[in-house]
């Protein structure tokens, strides 16, 4: 049985009613939707593809591409958006080439905003694979990260 | 039970359950709609209809409030028109601003209401919509630059034709509507219908047009080019030239065609004919030689490629006759070609279809001999109106012609094909006379004529009783499909079409075509139907000739060659 069937067969196959706690558990198990898991919970509940992938992207919470090695969460909070996390996260996606919600075609990065990590008073912050990095710039981002790259190699 | 609820400081009688809406629509009341579809739920989306409630001072959406006793409505008060103003001034700020461009203008909504509302300055900037242009389906073309989110088009996708292929993605200012997985329409669940063509009011939804390979091949001499229009068509462009509904402009459009420069001018209506001989034949076959019974038409594509996707197990029952526009096209690359001393590939095969599936159609690989397909282009009722005008063709100073003969002669069973019932009632016609050897003594079956959605009878020939379902608009034709799976099993003979109607209601149709037009159009075919002559397909002379000269006889081996064909399982998202 795949993960996808062990989470579909706790649910009755009828209706909508469980649509989204059944997306939440595949995105737990498998970190991501993916088309197969889509299309596959599509047969078990008899609704169509199309609105699946319109509920799901209704919602901040679901992501269509597995996490990349190095995750890295921009907090996009009141606090962090006063000092600039906007221009932060601009900066963020034209050096690794994709947007949130996205991963890099080698796996490497994948990016995600958040909209507060409590931690305020380092605002902007970032958490890349759960290590905070405090008053982050437009220049000193593309230092950090690049920092994991290296890393990696 | 009924009350009185004051509109416009006058008292209307009003019942319960009827929305504000729809007692101002019986009283002459006009406030502008989008989102709003007739007997569909309401969604208030788009919130043009609002009206002001006299005693509570508020602005209430009058498509989805219902009516109640003592109410007090303002439709048109300062408020509300200048809410309405706003809210078409917002659609027009992240909207493009090419109407120049594009295909509706002057026949979209956006554009009429903006007129009407008095909006002449752009008060509001906003960000324009970006948003890639879907262009893989062979029939539709999505721009969702130009949508408004009025959502009618997922409502008619998914309620009327029970496909929902597509749905609003995202949310707030990133929502678009959009397929799943923002994959192409091609790989999608689309069954080409149009249907949500017909309900966009701008230009978001268009159908894909052929015009450039047509007029290259119209202005290239070494090829010969032919022309086909369905049963439909002739009755369905009254709307487009802006004439009464339900005339039949048969002649006029013969005449038309021959001014742009067309070679040869064929009916669809023929290969109609032609159909219901290969069909009924099939059908008695299957009868008497216990073949897969209930037999289903094929003439639809939006049917077929819904059977390939959603009924993959229905397929064996799918009758294996081509479409009529298919059948003709093969016989012109054929038959028609040996006799004008032409090679297939000298011949530009156009057709002129009510169906922006027939566009899918004409380029499936089934549908292709040697790698040359059997029609080469397809226009719908619109992109024909827009043709005629860019060649300069005054409609409304024309004599009539006739069509070009052979494979143009009609009967009357041929020209109801564009009605839901028309299939059928054609085919009993003939089955009845090849069972009994006799003409039936009434043909009209009216049981099976109209808009109901599902129809169902039984019809005894000689004894043999057939039981026999028509079926229009895909959603109604699941529940069926539904029922035959769970274990009816006193249907033998099914017509299925995917357009409400039939292809008088098809995607490729005037857009904005009322109900009263629909049924002017329905009853103009059945005017044709009783007052000419021939009313049976084997009776038609053209066919009983195309018989003797060429195919030999219903089922024969040319008739398999070129007339038949199968279909397959089709893997897609859904």
């Amino acid at each position: 049985m795949t993960l996808v069937q062990h989470v579909l067969h706790k649910y009755p196959a009828v209706g909508r009613d469980n649509l989204i706690p059944i997306l939440q558990e595949i995105q737990t198990a498998e970190g991501y939707l993916s088309k197969k898991s889509i299309l596959e919970v599509g047969r078990y509940l008899d609704i169509p593809a199309s609105k699946i992938f319109g509920v799901a992207t209704f919602y901040n919470q679901f992501r269509f591409e597995p996490f990349g090695v190095n995750h890295v969460q921009v907090c996009r909070g009141t606090a962090c958006h006063v000092l600039g996390s906007s221009t932060v996260l601009q900066e963020l996606e034209k050096h690794l080439k994709v947007k949130a919600g996205q991963t890099t075609r080698d796996g490497q990065f994948s990016i995600e905003v958040v909209a507060c990590i409590g931690a305020c008073g380092l605002a902007p912050v970032i958490c890349v694979n759960g290590e905070f990095h405090a008053k982050v710039t437009a220049q000193s981002i593309k230092e950090i990260v690049d920092q994991y790259k290296n890393r990696g190699e | 039970m009924d009350f009185t609820i004051n509109i416009n400081n006058k008292s209307l009688v009003a019942s319960r359950g009827e929305t504000i809406l729809e007692v101002m629509n019986r009283n002459g009341i006009r406030v502008p709609t989008l989102c709003h579809i007739k007997n569909a739920l309401p969604t208030g989306a788009c919130r043009m209809c609002v009206v002001e409630d006299n005693k509570t001072g508020k602005l209430i959406t009058s498509c989805s409030f219902p009516a109640e006793p003592g109410m007090s409505i303002l439709t048109h008060s300062p408020r509300v028109v200048e809410s309405r103003k706003t809210i078409i001034e917002l659609l027009l700020s992240n909207h493009p601003d090419d109407c120049l461009y594009c295909v509706r203008n002057k026949n979209c909504e956006l554009q009429d209401l903006s007129e009407e509302l008095h909006v002449t300055e752009r008060r509001i900037r906003g960000v324009k919509n970006r948003a890639n242009l879907d262009l893989s389906s062979a029939s539709i073309v999505r721009d969702p630059e130009k949508c408004i989110l009025c959502g009618r088009c997922v409502y008619v996708c998914e309620e009327v034709m029970g496909v929902a292929c597509i749905d609003f993605i995202n949310r707030g200012n990133k929502s678009i509507i959009g397929t799943a997985f923002h994959q192409g329409l091609n790989t999608s669940s689309c069954i080409n219908c149009g249907q949500c063509v017909m309900v966009c009011p701008t230009g978001a939804l268009t159908e894909k047009n052929h015009f450039a390979q047509i007029q290259e091949a119209l202005n290239n001499p070494t090829k010969r080019v032919v022309v086909q229009y369905a049963p439909s068509i002739t009755v369905s462009m009254a709307e487009e030239l802006g004439i009464e509904p339900g005339i039949d402009i048969n002649g006029i459009l013969n005449a038309a065609l021959r001014k742009v420069g067309f070679d040869h001018i064929f009916d669809s209506s023929f290969s109609a004919d032609l159909t219901i001989m290969e069909e009924s034949a099939e059908l008695i076959h299957r009868i008497q030689n216990g073949g897969v019974l209930p037999m289903i038409t094929s003439c639809c594509p939006g049917w077929v490629k819904y059977a390939e996707e959603f009924a993959p197990e229905f397929l064996p029952n799918l009758s294996s006759c081509k479409s009529p526009q298919q059948m003709m096209g093969a016989i012109i690359k054929s038959h028609f070609a040996t006799q004008e001393n032409l090679k297939p590939e000298e011949i530009f095969s156009v057709s002129i279809m009510p169906c922006t599936a027939k566009k899918f159609e004409a380029q499936r690989e089934e549908m292709t001999r040697e790698g040359i397909s059997d029609v080469d282009a397809v226009l719908t009722t619109r992109e024909l109106t827009k043709f005629l005008k860019l060649f300069g063709v005054d409609m409304f100073n024309i004599k009539p012609e006739l069509v070009d003969s052979p494979l143009g002669f009609r009967s009357t069973a041929g020209k109801l094909f564009g009605a839901s019932g028309g299939v059928m009632e054609a085919a009993i016609r003939t089955a009845y006379h090849s069972i009994t050897g006799k003409e039936m003594v009434e043909f009209q079956v009216p049981a099976i004529r109209g808009f109901e959605g599902r129809k169902e009878i039984k019809i005894n020939i000689n004894g043999l009783e057939l039981g026999v379902a028509v079926v229009n608009g895909m959603a109604n034709a699941k529940v069926l499909l539904d029922e035959i799976r769970e274990g009816k099993n006193d249907v033998q003979f099914i017509e299925i079409m995917a357009c409400p109607g039939g292809c008088i209601g098809g995607g490729g149709q005037h857009i904005g075509t009322s109900d009263e037009q629909l049924k002017a159009r329905m009853n103009a075919l059945y005017r044709i139907d009783e007052t000419e002559r021939i009313k049976v397909s084997h009776k038609n002379p053209e066919i009983v000739e195309l018989y003797q000269d060429f195919l030999g006889k219903p089922l024969g081996h040319k008739s398999h060659e070129l007339l038949h064909t199968h279909y397959h399982e089709r893997e897609v998202v859904k």
